[in-house]
Parts: C-alpha cells; sequence; structure tokens
C-alpha cells in the first residue's frame, strides 16, 4: 500500500529526498534577493549616470589612483599568497607533525577574525613602536601608511583562500603518479613541477583568483592600517564611502560598479580557465 | 644477467610482511609472484622496485647492491596496479615522460623521443590513441599505456603490480596472450604480482608461490601443478578434499579409498594426510563399500557428489556429468583416487588451517 502511495499520480521519477521544489525555490529566492538583486541595482544606478559621465567619474586622478592602488595591492598580496598558501597547504597535507592540526585550524583564522579587529592588530605590529615596525622602521622599510601596509591587510584576510582550494585537491592526489615519475627517472623538482603542480593547478588558479577578488574589495583591514591619504594610500573601496557620505551616490555606484567588474572578469576568466584545463581529464 | 635476493625481510609497524625472502631471477625470464593478499608479494615487488627498503637483507642486480640505488638509478620499469597514469598529458607524453626527464646531456632530442614514442605506440597496437588523454581510454588501453611509458626508458627489470586485476574477464585473457607476446620479442625480464593462479600459470615461466611472508614454492607450473611442496600450495591450488590416511611402508592406505594408483613415497610409516583435487576422485558403485553418496548437485557439464563414511568423514568428488550417470543418493561407493598429494602429520580436516580456495580469493578483490 506504501508504496503505490509513495508513487505520485503522475509517474514521475521518485526522488531519494522529498522536497526539491521547496528547497529549489528558498534557494533561488535567496539567490535572488540577498545576491542577485543587489548587483542588478547597482548596474541599474551605474546605467542611469550616462557613458560619459562614468567615465568621467572612473578616470578622474583620485578615482584612478585609488583603483590603481587597490589594484597594485591586491596583485602583491596575491603573489606573495599564491607562494605562500600553494606552502601552507603542502606542509599541512605532506608532513606529520606535532601541531598539525592545531595550524591546520589556525588557517580560518583570517575567516573567522573580524576584520577590523585584523585591522586594528596589524597597525600595533607594523607601527614605529609595534614589535614589527620597530624592526622594519630604522630598516626604512616603512610599512604602515603605505601600499605596504595596504598589501600586508589584504593579504592576511584572503590566504585562507588558496590554502583550503589547494588542500583537499593535494590530500587526494595519487601517490602511485609520483612514486611512477620516480621509477621513471624524475627528480623531485621534475616530480613537482610536471606532475603534482598541473594536478592541482586548476584548483591554486581558483584560489588564488579568489583572493584576489577579496583583496579588491577589503575594506575592513584595509582602512586602519593604509592611512588613507587621498592619491596616495585611500583604497577604492574606501574612495566608495566617501563619495557616498558626500551624497555623491552616483560617484560612488560608479566606483562600486567598476570594481565588480573586474573581480567578475577575473572569476569568468579563471572559471574558464580552470574548465579548460580539466576538460579532458575527467572520465566519460 | 641475474637479480638476487636474499634473506629480505621487512616490517610494518607490527606486522612481518616479508619474513626471509630468497629468490634469484635469470635473464629474460618471466617470473609470477602468486599468493593470496597479504602474502607479501607486492611488497616485495615495491622493495624490487626502489619504492620501498627492506629492514634485512640483500637485494642485486648483475652483482650491483641494489638497496643502495635510488628507483631512478636501478632503471625499472613499474606498471602500478591502477596505471598510475599522468591525467593532464596526452597518451604519447605519458610514454615518453621517462625520456623527457633524462639530465639534458643524456636526453635524446625530440625528433628522437617522438620516434621512440611512435615505435612503441605501434609495438603495443595503440597507434591510433596517441592524442588521446588517459580519462578518454578503456582500462585495457591503459594498462598498454602504462605498460608503454615503463618500456620507454629501456628497463632492466619490468615489474607489474596485478596488471590484470582491474579489468573484466574477456579483457584479461587478450591481455594475457598479448603481455607474453610482448616480453618475448621485447626479451625483457619481467617479474610479475598476481593473486589468479590461472593467470601465472598460464603466462609464467616460473611461477613463485607466497604466502604470510614467505616462499612457498617455486617451479615451473606444471611442476608445482603437480607436485605441490606444502599443505598450503596444495590447498591454494585447489586440493581442496584432505583425507587422513596411515603409511605403510611409503603406500598410503585409508578404509574405503582405492589408493593403488597413488605411487610410492619415501614417507615414514604413521598418520598423513593425503590432500586431493574433487576432480582426480572416482565414486565406482559398490555394495561392500563403507562409503554413501549424500549428496548429489548438477552444473550441467560437471557433477558434483559428496561422499560420507560412518566416522563423518566427507569427501567432495567431481566428474563430467555423463560419467556418473548410474551414480544415486545413498548408495554405497568405493572411491578410487587418481592423483593427490600425500603430506606427514595427521591434520585432520576439520583442524586445517582455513585456507581461502582460489576461487574465493578472485572473488575478494574488487
Amino acid at each position: 500500500m506504501s508504496m503505490t502511495a509513495a508513487l505520485p499520480a503522475s509517474g514521475r521519477q521518485r526522488r531519494v529526498l522529498p522536497g526539491f521544489g521547496l528547497t529549489m525555490g528558498l534557494t533561488l529566492t535567496y539567490v535572488g534577493i540577498i545576491v542577485l538583486l543587489p548587483v542588478i541595482a547597482l548596474f541599474l544606478k551605474g546605467a542611469e549616470i550616462g557613458p560619459a559621465r562614468f567615465w568621467a567619474i572612473v578616470t578622474a586622478p583620485r578615482t584612478l589612483a585609488a583603483l590603481r592602488l587597490t589594484m597594485t595591492a591586491a596583485a602583491l598580496a596575491t603573489a606573495f599568497n599564491a607562494l605562500y598558501g600553494l606552502l601552507m597547504a603542502w606542509v599541512l597535507v605532506r608532513y606529520r607533525f606535532p601541531g598539525r592540526r592545531l595550524l591546520d585550524a589556525m588557517m580560518d583564522i583570517p575567516f573567522a577574525l573580524p576584520t577590523a579587529v585584523a585591522g586594528l592588530a596589524l597597525t600595533a605590529l607594523f607601527s614605529e613602536n609595534g614589535w614589527y615596525g620597530q624592526v622594519l622602521a630604522p630598516a626604512g622599510i616603512p610599512v604602515v601608511y603605505t601600499i605596504w601596509g595596504v598589501a600586508v591587510a589584504m593579504s592576511f584576510t584572503s590566504i585562507p583562500f588558496v590554502v583550503r582550494t589547494v588542500q583537499p585537491i593535494l590530500e587526494d592526489l595519487d601517490h602511485s603518479q609520483e612514486e611512477a615519475a620516480r621509477t621513471l627517472g624524475a627528480t623531485p623538482l621534475q616530480i613537482f613541477a610536471r606532475v603534482i603542480f598541473p594536478a592541482i593547478l586548476p584548483a591554486f588558479l581558483v584560489g588564488t583568483t579568489i583572493a584576489f577578488a577579496r583583496s579588491l574589495g577589503e575594506f575592513g583591514a584595509v582602512i586602519f592600517i593604509a592611512g588613507n591619504l587621498p592619491m596616495k594610500t585611500e583604497i577604492a573601496s574606501l574612495l566608495a564611502v566617501i563619495r557616498l557620505e558626500e551624497y555623491d551616490y552616483n560617484g560612488a555606484a560608479a566606483i562600486a560598479l567598476t570594481l565588480v567588474a573586474i573581480a567578475m572578469v577575473l572569476l569568468v576568466l579563471s572559471n574558464w580557465l580552470q574548465a579548460r584545463l580539466t576538460r579532458r581529464r575527467v572520465p566519460a | 644477467m641475474s637479480l638476487a635476493i636474499s634473506h629480505l625481510a621487512r616490517r610494518f609497524d607490527t606486522t612481518q610482511v616479508l619474513r626471509g625472502i630468497d629468490l634469484t631471477v635469470g635473464k629474460g625470464e618471466l617470473i609470477a609472484l602468486l599468493g593470496p593478499s597479504g602474502s607479501g608479494k607486492t611488497t616485495l615487488l615495491r622493495i624490487i622496485a626502489g619504492l620501498d627498503w627492506p629492514d634485512a637483507g640483500a637485494l642485486s642486480f648483475n652483482g650491483t647492491d641494489w638497496l643502495v640505488k635510488s628507483a631512478a638509478e636501478r632503471r625499472i620499469g613499474f606498471v602500478f596496479q591502477h596505471y598510475a597514469l599522468f591525467p593532464h598529458m596526452t597518451v604519447r607524453d605519458n610514454i615518453a615522460f621517462g625520456l623527457t626527464v633524462l639530465p639534458r646531456a643524456d636526453r635524446p632530442g625530440k625528433a628522437q623521443i617522438a620516434a621512440t614514442v611512435d615505435r612503441l605506440l605501434a609495438f603495443l597496437q595503440i597507434d591510433g590513441l596517441a592524442d588521446r588523454y588517459p580519462a578518454e581510454l578503456s582500462g585495457g588501453q591503459r594498462q598498454r599505456v602504462a605498460l608503454g611509458r615503463a618500456m620507454a626508458i629501456e628497463p632492466r627489470v619490468l615489474l607489474l603490480d596485478e596488471p590484470f586485476g582491474a579489468l573484466d574477464a574477456q579483457v584479461r585473457r587478450d591481455l594475457r596472450r598479448w603481455l607474453r607476446g610482448v616480453h618475448d620479442s621485447a626479451g625483457t625480464t619481467t617479474i610479475f604480482v598476481t593473486h589468479d593462479q590461472e593467470e601465472a600459470f598460464e603466462l609464467a615461466d616460473r611461477v613463485v608461490v607466497m604466502n604470510g611472508g614467505v616462499i612457498e614454492q617455486t617451479g615451473h607450473p606444471d611442476e608445482i601443478y603437480d607436485h605441490p611442496a606444502t599443505p598450503f600450495v596444495a590447498r591454494f591450488l585447489g586440493l581442496t578434499v584432505e583425507v587422513p590416511v596411515t603409511i605403510r611402508s611409503g603406500r598410503a592406505q585409508a578404509a574405503g579409498l582405492d589408493l593403488t594408483a597413488l605411487p610410492r613415497r619415501a614417507l615414514p610409516d604413521g598418520p598423513a594426510t593425503l590432500f586431493l583435487r574433487p576432480a582426480d576422485i572416482q565414486p565406482v558403485p559398490d555394495p561392500a563399500a563403507p562409503f554413501r553418496v549424500t549428496e548429489i548437485a548438477s552444473t550441467g557439464a560437471l557433477l558434483r557428489i559428496v561422499a560420507e563414511n560412518a566416522a563423518a568423514c566427507r569427501i567432495e568428488a567431481e566428474m563430467p556429468r555423463r560419467q556418473g550417470r548410474d551414480l544415486r543418493k545413498d548408495q554405497p561407493v568405493a572411491l578410487r583416487v587418481i592423483a593427490g598429494q600425500i603430506f606427514p602429520g595427521g591434520a585432520a580436516p576439520a583442524d586445517a588451517a582455513p585456507v581461502e580456495a582460489p576461487k574465493a580469493l578472485k572473488e575478494s578483490r574488487p
């Protein structure tokens, strides 16, 4: 009796878990209201401005300087995270040492910590009488209130993206591929460059792209350490906030839209690259 | 030219995986390491390859100590059970890998590498697959590519770990014949690991039967089949019927069993155990015999019967169905034994160590 009752009258295929309509509907509603709508609103706001005005805002010297600083600092932070994140993931996966699980858990601190707290802590450390600043300032390496400070803050908040995307791939890597390379005469460096790295490259690309996108928009951690001097150490998202406070909604929207566009282009590019790289690796 | 292994031992934590292995492999030989899972055969293969190291013992090739050499220095070709092809490389790049990682001074030119790969592709009959990726190949094709990759470096010894384990039965049989051909025309020394006795016997010049980290017997397939050296080998090769017998002046005797076909053996008088294949027992109707047929089952081609005596000694026999046409249940039968193996000692079948039959072994593997 229960068998027949469970079969829908229409004879559709039965699913393992019920409630597909409900869960799918909730998911789409959420994505629509929380994710898609604000972005659409932003684009509509940007469209209101008109191309000429938009171009004038984006190419204004102060906006250009802010965008340039943001991009350069994000690139620096991402370059550092790409190398260091990969190393971190490697150490966590390949070695067994006391405290490994603790270190593994600590990787998530930048995710969990309020970014403003991170910004304050970094500023205190790197200021001239902070622990790091005491050493770096006399050596002629000023960090606080420079692009380096911006990059440090960005790198702090975005490193888990690299570690957490590469780590699982590295863990699942087939050991016998490395052994095969060894028996075929490959040196450790060749094994890494030609067997291991190509295997993790797709995930690594995604991780670094997300880290870069996150750095572009990082706000809380940066504004404390950057000093926020217009034309010098003012990041793009802060400039958008300043415009908003000046009731210059168009200015704010244009800058925000530019940041969104850059991040979008990067994500699409990285997904396309990843798809290209993995296209023929997946069994049919 | 030969590979010499002596007193090799290897322990993983608390498990002694190899307990003193002695083996010599001559040039051009095709050797099968045969045994159930956990017998240490794969560990032995990995030690020969330089992927693992023993705790004690020696391993040398042509008099050169191999234990001080890395896997790369030994120049062996290793084919992994699941092939371990590089998924991001085409078949061509996979096969060329061993040549492209050579130091610049020894590395052949691009054209020469391409020519070598082409030659191997043709030799292994996979010409059409050169530009495919491993994910686009069938299991049998991957196996060939893995072999091609190992052979490209012209290995001194070719090592294969369960080369046909992951393939279906038909492909398995085809590849078996094909591998024998490859071995013969390439002239390499080859050692492969298998848990499938049919595979080992069909393919190998010499079979090494391993169990619990020791070599139980080494020899030509026919020799091992006809004269299993230990009870383990006997059971492993399908001599699953164990009957307690008594030895008197070299002859085995047991009530109700006709053992006259067995040759006289230089064994001391006393209790012994006779190991038999069910197919080597012929039941003959005989009203005076102590055994009675208790079960009869037909598989179509074969008839399986079980005979029991008053002492509850159960004996399984197997014969072509037509031969057993006049057998009936509860019929008294005399059992004529055509061939069997006798080991001293009176271990009753019930006390015998439980041993997986080869068939069960095959099924226990994925």
